[in-house]
């Protein structure tokens, strides 16, 4: 019970010190360093979507940058038609819609990839979501009207009632609050029956299959779950970044939200955010110093998987156990 | 992760605004992946520059910071960011590639700092997203095709087949050389970018076809790989090649290395060439090649013309970089001394210029390098003029 | 239809299947022994182009380059066996997804340290560097032809490997039964570096074949491992057969559907729409393939038999 509160402790810490910290980059003039905060817990928001498939479901996503991806679109695409014409159904700057957009296609896209993906396991599994992840790649890759792989800028970010977007602080605050939500979400399922489903199929799926349970169905509706939270985070990237690309969804951006999942620890609610935290602060610090940044961050990774068996929650709870 | 936190939040506090007298130039171009020898030629070109200029642009000392766009454009935004919201930088120049460019424009215009593109020149920045704050030391991307369309009119090619790398600055290359070429287009291959380096299904259809010419533009690495199969599929002499941009100094030396002679008496449009006869280009071209050894590219000319451009504005208002407006006529003016010799700006802020055909040759030494062969147009404005309302 | 221009496409798509198959098999084999997910074996691939590309420029000659670059890659594979890979073989499929991960940074980086961004392009002997004409009409480059032999001898040599030679027992002994391996006295590690060497050459003169039509650059890798991937998922992970027949497969497809998807497109949409639209979706086709083959059969066309 002990390494417990320990993690409650670290877990509050850490979310407090997100809540106050960039605000005062702000205002001592650095807002910089507030949008490298909203970018990191954006992203965060996607790595805890990811971990409740990858860390409590023991299923490896390689194809997680799609649904940021697909999110982010979902804010372009509606603006997009609302500025320069055309396809007046889903014309729009409605935050709500856009949100309303990214949930829904995510969630479909999930439904879709999933139920097939889920036929598969291990290696195959892994592999397969990398494969549908690509093929949303192509798809925006193609679609000249937005772009192509040139990308789409949102020229007007979504209109959210009693928000302004393009304020920095407002924006971030609103990353904050759905990055908590997120965190209380995937906490409730894991703890609630459906997610002890989740976690048994994990260890030992024929167990929980002999005793009637049908698994496929769980793992898809968690399949589906990360992937509509997935979409959310992605759009508010594309709030954020006002700019979409299909490299946004390509496979590396997959790996690296594995590595945030793994580097703050797995199956843990706040493990996600740490590993985003982290990447995000030692991919910044690491490329102010040399464009041959990658050398040094590849072999920390390395020695990520090699050594640090549980993340970094692993390491400082076990550490400061008490024999 | 607390500690660093707050030691980064204790650090941002105590940052005072830096009010030294200096120009900060924030420099965007691609230094990393393979791509990255075009932003090295770059950076030989800009450090030229500020060491010609005795690190200063009138009474300011130069502060220059490069940034990585790691070719791609969300990471070229990212480090646009970083330049005008950390660095605070006076003015953002580089970008090699439209597609970064597009993504990064609105980052810069909208904190209201300078934009100077030293080579990217996608369509719109030159028509209906053109800016009072946004300059090329360049060209518009359909301009230097176009030169190459009207040069197979003059060399009476009736008919063509073109293959270009699908994004971008592709789809505009093969805009431009459709808008002046007269004869017919038997067929044209989009590729996809920038994986695809193996055209053999490509050229093969091209082959097939029976057009008299095949236009390419393949940019970096995949010129060379297309250059190379052009020549092992041996269609030399039943499908002439007319490129743009798709053999500069960044190859020829690679080609020369390889013996690769079928480069040699290509031919290919552009609006500059270091044989062009002024007094600020014979400079250039000697001090780097005693520098460094090696040929400038149009690459390095741009970018060291960008940083003259840049010059001239600071001088302009003797480094009262709070006016705008000065430094803005002052680059309107166009009033410094390029390599490509003395042109104007059109309403788009897209330069006025000739364009020649080069031609690869052998320099007096061996080296391969190119010559000019003809002036194909001369003060040629971009057909995106007009759709910019400044 | 052009039935000599399509002649033509066919042996350009068993060219890059070929190529693909070197790379493909490499990993199969890694994969289906060590039970090892590689996605560094892309590096590999781009370290020994480089390798051979320098020894190309210094040697003068292409061929004898690739003769001493293939065990010189050996080693470079035997040293990431020792270092790095060994120690992961213990850990889970997503240990090793995020292992090699990190190993391409480092090994992408460390190329751009050592040869530059520049990248290296190689010049053949004249006798590579010209035509040959198969029958009247059909014309084709030698050199393609010689990866078309090149491809055709490794894939024939690995089967008599694998399936004839005391090595290939102990290889498929030791994929279905390790501790009887072990206990026959065999040191198994050695078998398993010696296996990870032979995937890294495999890999290497991949690359190598490849870089007279392109050249060595950094970042080459990353694009050929994610198609490679697809082509042993597809053919059944650990099968030599399967990454053969996916590899041809998938080169067939995808320089086909460069050739000719345009064309199919315009008879539905307008012309300049389908030349844009074409080349994204072909890049699509395989990944479509791969997703359609494993909704019916979720282990790939063929599976191997036992799994340790």
């Amino acid at each position: 019970m002990k390494s417990m509160s320990r993690t409650s402790w670290i877990t509050l810490a850490g979310m407090a010190a997100l809540l106050i910290l960039p605000p005062l980059f702000l205002w001592s003039g650095n807002e910089f360093y507030l949008q490298l905060a909203t970018r990191l817990v954006i992203l965060a928001i996607a790595a805890v979507s990811l971990n409740l498939v990858l860390g409590y479901g023991g299923l490896v996503s390689f194809g997680h940058a799609a649904y940021i991806g697909i999110g982010a679109y979902a804010v372009g695409i509606p603006a997009y038609h609302e500025t320069y014409g055309g396809f007046d159904s889903i014309a729009s700057y409605d935050g709500l819609f856009h949100v309303a957009l990214a949930v829904g296609i995510s969630a479909l896209f999930a439904l879709v990839t999933g139920a097939i993906s889920l036929r598969t396991k291990g290696v195959y599994f892994i592999m397969i979501t990398m494969a549908f992840g690509q093929m949303a790649y192509y798809l925006f890759f193609s679609i000249n009207e937005y772009g192509g792989d040139d990308g789409l800028v949102i020229d007007v970010r979504s209109e959210v009632p009693g928000l302004n977007l393009d304020n920095p602080l407002q924006l971030y605050l609103l990353s904050y609050v759905a990055l908590v939500a997120a965190m209380l979400i995937v906490r409730t399922i894991i703890n609630s029956r459906f997610g002890m489903v989740i976690k048994g199929a994990k260890g030992n799926n024929d167990r929980l299959v002999g005793l009637g349970y049908n698994t496929y169905l769980y793992r898809l509706a968690a399949y589906v779950i990360s992937g509509a939270m997935a979409g959310f985070a992605g759009a508010l990237l594309g709030n954020f970044t006002t700019f979409i690309s299909p490299e946004m969804m390509g496979w590396t951006r997959s790996g690296e939200l594995m590595f945030m999942v793994i580097l703050g620890g797995a199956a843990t609610t706040f493990g996600p955010v740490l590993g985003a935290v982290i990447f995000i602060l030692l991919e910044e610090i690491l490329s102010s110093y040399t464009i041959f940044w990658q050398l040094p961050f590849g072999l920390i990774l390395i020695g990520v998987v090699l050594f640090a068996r549980g993340g970094l929650m692993g390491f400082l709870t076990t550490k400061w156990r008490k024999p | 992760m607390k500690r660093l936190l707050i030691s980064a939040a204790i650090a941002a506090l105590i940052t005072a605004p830096a009010f030294a007298a200096e120009v900060k130039i924030g420099f965007v171009t691609t230094l990393t992946t393979g791509a990255a020898v075009i932003g090295k030629d770059i950076q030989k070109a800009v450090n030229l520059a500020v060491e010609q200029m005795g690190g200063k642009m009138g009474p300011l000392d130069i502060n220059l910071i490069y940034a990585d766009d790691g070719f791609k454009p969300e990471t070229g935004k990212q480090a646009t960011d970083k330049l005008v919201k950390q660095d605070k930088v006076d003015f953002v120049a580089g970008y090699i590639w439209s597609n970064v460019l597009l993504a990064s424009r609105k980052s810069v215009l909208d904190a209201g700092k300078f934009l100077i593109t030293a080579n990217a020149g996608p369509g719109p920045i030159a028509g209906k997203l053109c800016n009072k704050n946004l300059f090329s030391s360049s060209w518009q991307n359909d301009e230097t095709p176009m030169a190459m369309g009207e040069v197979l009119n003059q060399n009476g090619v009736k008919s063509l087949y073109i293959i270009a790398p699908n994004y971008a600055a592709g789809k505009g290359m093969v805009a431009g050389v459709k808008r002046t070429f007269k004869g017919e287009i038997k067929g044209t291959d989009m590729t996809t970018w920038p994986t695809q380096l193996d055209f053999s299904a490509e050229l093969a259809k091209a082959k097939a076809s029976g057009a008299d010419g095949l236009f390419v533009f393949y940019p970096g690495k995949a010129g060379g790989a297309f250059m190379k199969q052009y020549q092992q599929a041996g269609l030399k002499d039943s499908l002439p090649l007319y490129t743009v941009f798709t053999v500069d100094a960044l190859s020829l030396p690679k080609f020369q290395a390889a013996n690769f002679t079928d480069v040699l008496g290509s031919q290919f449009t552009q609006q500059w060439d270091p044989t062009l006869d002024n007094p600020q280009n014979k400079r250039f071209v000697s001090e780097f090649r005693a520098k460094y050894g090696s040929y400038p590219s149009f690459y390095a000319a741009q970018a060291y013309d960008a940083m003259f451009l840049i010059r001239s504005a600071v001088e302009a208002v003797n480094g009262d970089l709070t006016n705008m407006d000065g430094m803005r006529t002052a680059m309107e003016s166009a009033n410094y001394p390029s390599v490509r010799g003395k042109y104007t700006y059109g309403n788009n802020h897209m330069p006025i210029q000739n364009y020649y055909l080069r031609q690869v040759v052998k320099d007096s030494d061996g080296n391969w390098t190119t010559k000019v062969v003809k002036t194909v147009f001369k003060n040629h404005q971009d057909s995106y003029a007009k759709d910019c309302s400044l | 239809m052009d039935y000599t221009l399509l002649f033509v496409q066919t042996l350009n798509g068993l060219q890059l299947g070929l190529l693909l198959f070197l790379v493909a098999s490499g990993l199969t084999l890694v994969f289906g022994i060590l039970n090892f997910v590689n996605l560094a074996h892309g590096s590999i691939y781009m370290i020994g182009a480089f390798i051979g590309a320098s020894l190309t420029l210094w040697l003068g000659n292409f061929l004898i380059a690739v003769v001493i670059a293939l065990p010189i890659i050996g080693l470079v594979g035997y040293a990431i066996e020792k270092f790095v890979a060994r120690r992961l073989y213990e850990k889970d499929h997503l240990d090793h997804v995020l292992g090699t991960f990190g190993l391409i940074l480092v090994l992408d980086t460390l190329a751009h340290l050592i040869w530059g961004p520049e990248g290296i392009s190689v010049p053949l002997p004249g006798w590579l560097d010209g035509q040959v004409e198969l029958f009247a009409g059909v014309v084709v480059p030698t050199y393609r032809l010689l990866i078309i032999t090149a491809g055709l001898s490794v894939a024939g040599g690995l089967v008599w490997l694998v399936n004839y030679t005391r090595l290939g027992m102990l290889i498929r002994a030791g994929a279905s039964n390790r501790t009887m391996v072990s206990a026959l006295g065999i040191d198994i590690q050695l078998l398993f570096a010696l296996v990870f060497a032979l995937g890294a050459m495999l890999a290497g003169l991949a690359g190598m074949l490849i870089t007279p039509i392109t050249e060595a650059s950094i970042g080459m890798g990353g694009q050929i491992i994610i198609t490679a991937f697809v082509v042993i998922i597809i053919g059944g992970i650990g099968s030599m057969k399967g990454a053969f027949i996916a590899a041809i497969l998938v080169g067939m497809i995808d320089t086909l559907g460069r050739a000719y998807l345009a064309d199919i497109f315009a008879l539905v949409m307008s012309p300049s729409a389908a030349e844009t639209s074409a080349p994204s979706v072909s890049s699509m086709l395989i990944y479509i393939l791969m997703a359609a083959i494993l909704a019916v059969r979720p282990q790939g066309l063929f599976p191997p038999k036992a799994r340790p």
